[in-house]
């Protein structure tokens, strides 16, 4: 076989073709020879490399990795000799790295390590070769020719990946039942149904490199024993059902879905469901019940789906984020995937980080890296440089932390003792204007909404405590009010039939223990700290600093300003509605919120 | 033959095309209701009593599930439909503001449809698109981080 020491792939791809690739390759194939290097230096013909309108016609140079583009044959003669013959790479052919803006997903910050992302935004989600070029379908391929079902789950076990829906538990575990539960007929599912309000991380998966999940999930079909999966991806999301779609036709083209996977006695097949819109639905009975055509109402558990779920058959039920692991377990070994992490949790969690922090999007690091590093490392820190008061971990049921738990390392364990959960990874920040009764009412206001009114406790409970949230809100908080929202929260948590209800306290209980102060501002002595709450605040113009320009006036919906031109104005506070308005549009920051 | 024959007869063949489509499976039922909801604007009772018929499901259970979900709508809705993502990630970005303003110049509350049916005002939950709240959507035009002085000119579009 002739060895080549160095391999020039020309992308020919028809837009590449119509800028001049061929004439390039010739240009390159005369070159080589006139210098004698053909023998040495291989040139093959590949689809595209980069985006063709920006870098076509464009070529890669391995073994270095070197992506020139923009080439023309002029170029190649002088390309060829000091590359090829004297071994200097061409710096001014090479391709800029285009600066794209992407608010969703950042180059890699510090402190990052990506193995769920690294193919996000990297690889063309829509043409499987792309990910096949980045070992896609290597793990399915090993899986299929060299290890048993039983070796598939102890690899998974060994690498210690947990549940990344939220709730943590063992994946490898959750198989193994589901292998050992008997009957014909299994079903393997994914939870794609990401309802958590600022979490986006499964949406971007899906959206960016949709393989991974499919080949996650042909890899638990056969652990489990399955021949048909459902994908339930939410309504909310069109673009991931789209880029899903395409991925299973093609998946199912190559031969990697469908009857007698890569040669195998093996088959299996996949469909996307989508949802209609039910935040309940990401609980994995009330999925269930969606996928079947019904309700999505949750029922008790056991039976576990793992031995009744879907049509009441031994049923896998895992999120977005823990099937894209497994292709990536399997290549490298349990071994690597559990040396990321900490005791019990082990790999990567990916975050959407939110709010008030400078660099918002998705993050992926490792388990046991602290809040702290989070916010300010990877985020930047507090926009606009204010003072941090806390985050918020899990989603609408998740708690709200302090500052006295920026050290705390990220794991399922520690952040359940500290009051809140890991959830599926939404990070909400906020800074020091925020107002902690405020947000626990914004999210009692969401779980009550979206309680699916089945049980007594999550129905009722949830409405009960967002009117009592509402009237200390209002500035009418009572006595006796805050320890009844102790007691409502005890009583919900307790009672509630599924993990919404169960979970719906947790922000009301959390700032109860940490921001206590808050509510006892609201409740006695009719006060906002943070400013925020209408009724308790008032607007005020200082005299000293106001010019008499009478915007504020002129912009004031209800006349609640007065004043001659060049006075100091004032504010009827029993007109005055606190909107705002004035303090926006003065140009002396003369108005104040007391 | 009077408007309302013609109108059930367009259903008629509307509901029978969908389940054709899809197969009168129950499992299939919310794909097929999504359909007719996405073709008609809403699910119109006619047009429910319609896949009753043909999927074999008792018409309690049809309208139980039209009724269950947030996308499903059993209400006409007005020519253009705004859903302002409610989420806690728009909300500490902005919102509250903006959500205030949007009901201030349509003077609607949310869920409403206005008297001359060209809106209808409705929150909705997670859009995934938090890194550009606070979130907007039209009909199907997503407008991210919107400010209340946006709101006018954003409906004027549709005017």
């Amino acid at each position: 076989m002739a060895f080549f020491r160095s391999h020039v792939l020309v992308s020919v791809d028809p837009e590449c073709l119509k800028r001049g690739a061929h004439e390039v390759i010739d240009a390159l194939h005369d070159e080589l020879v006139a210098q004698g290097l053909i023998d040495e230096v291989q040139v093959l013909e590949t689809s595209r490399i980069g985006d063709p309108v920006f870098y076509g016609p464009d070529m890669m140079v391995y073994p270095e990795g070197i992506h020139y583009a923009n080439l023309t044959p002029d170029d190649i003669p002088y390309l060829v000799e000091e590359h090829f013959l004297k071994g200097r790479p061409v710096e001014r052919f090479r391709a800029q790295e285009r600066l794209v803006r992407d608010e969703e997903l950042r180059p890699p910050q510090p402190k990052e390590v990506r193995v769920v992302l690294r193919n996000c935004g990297v690889i063309d989600p829509n043409n499987i070769e792309d990910y096949i070029a980045e070992d896609g379908y290597m793990a399915l391929a090993k899986v299929l020719t060299e290890m048993t079902p039983e070796q598939v789950i102890d690899t998974v076990l060994q690498s210690g990946l947990r549940g990344r829906g939220g709730a943590g538990f063992p994946t490898g575990r959750k198989w193994q039942f589901a292998r050992q539960s008997p009957g014909d007929v299994k079903y393997v599912i994914c939870n794609a149904d990401e309802g958590d309000p600022g979490a986006f991380m499964n949406r971007r998966v899906l959206e960016g490199d949709p393989h991974a999940v499919i080949e996650g999930m042909i890899i638990a079909a056969y652990a489990i024993g399955s021949r048909q999966g459902y994908i339930y991806c939410r309504a909310e999301y069109p673009l991931a059902v789209k880029t899903l779609n395409i991925a299973i036709t093609q998946a199912r083209e190559f031969g990697f879905l469908g009857k007698n996977i890569l040669g195998t006695d093996f088959s299996f097949d996949l469909e996307v469901r989508m949802g209609a819109g039910a935040f309940v639905c990401g609980e994995e009975t009330a999925l269930m019940a969606s996928i079947e055509g019904r309700r999505g109402e949750p029922r008790p558990r056991p039976p576990f789906p793992a031995v009744a779920g879907l049509w009441m058959k031994p049923t896998n039920v895992n999120n977005v984020e823990t099937y894209a692991n497994v292709p990536q377990i399997i290549l490298r070994g349990p071994e690597w995937y559990s040396s990321m992490g900490t005791e019990k949790s082990k790999g990567t969690k990916t975050f959407a980080l939110a709010g008030d922090v400078k660099n918002t999007g998705l993050i992926e690091v490792p388990f046991g890296i602290t809040l702290r590093e989070v916010i300010y490392d990877v985020g930047g820190g507090i926009k606009d440089n204010k003072g941090f008061k806390a985050i918020q971990t899990g989603g609408p049921m998740g708690g709200c932390l302090s500052a006295e738990f920026l050290d705390l390392p990220i794991d399922y364990e520690s952040l359940t003792k500290a009051g809140s959960m890991m959830g599926s990874g939404g990070l909400v920040v906020m800074d020091e204007d925020t107002c902690m009764v405020d947000i626990a009412r914004f999210f009692m206001d969401f779980t009550q909404e979206e309680s699916c009114g089945k049980c007594t406790p999550c129905r009722i409970g949830t409405r009960k405590i967002l009117e009592i949230l509402t009237r200390i809100c209002e500035g009418k908080g009572r006595d006796g009010d805050i320890e009844q929202l102790e007691e409502l929260c005890t009583w919900i948590k307790a009672t509630s039939l599924c993990g919404l209800g169960q979970g719906a306290p947790t922000p009301v209980e959390s700032t109860l223990k940490l921001f206590r102060h808050e509510y006892e501002a609201h409740v006695y002595e009719k006060r906002c700290p943070a400013k925020v709450c209408r009724a308790l605040i008032s607007y005020e113009i200082q005299p000293d600093v106001c010019t008499g320009c009478t915007v504020c006036a002129r912009n004031c919906p209800t006349s609640a300003i007065s004043g001659e031109r060049r006075q100091p104005h004032k504010i009827d506070p029993d007109i005055c509605v606190r909107c705002g308005i004035c303090m926006q549009v003065c140009n002396f920051n003369a108005i104040v919120i007391n | 033959m009077s408007d309302l024959i013609v109108l059930k007869e367009s259903i008629n063949e509307l509901v029978k095309n969908v389940v054709e489509k899809h197969g009168a499976s129950r499992a299939e039922l919310i794909p097929i209701l999504n359909e007719i909801n996405r073709k008609m604007g809403y699910l119109p009772s006619y047009a429910l009593e319609e896949v009753a018929r043909l999927t074999q499901i008792p018409k309690s259970q049809v309208f139980s599930v039209a009724t269950f979900y947030q996308m499903l709508s059993t209400d006409e809705m007005g020519e253009h439909v705004i859903r302002f993502c409610e989420s806690a990630p728009c909300h500490v970005v902005g919102g509250r503001q903006v959500w205030q303003r949007l009901q201030e110049e349509l003077h609607l509350q949310p869920g409403q449809t206005s008297p001359d049916g060209k809106w209808t005002l409705v929150t909705v939950s997670c859009l995934g698109v938090c890194g550009v709240g606070p979130v907007l959507i039209v009909d199907d035009d997503m407008y991210g981080n919107v400010t209340p002085d946006m709101i006018p000119e954003i409906l004027a579009r549709y005017a």
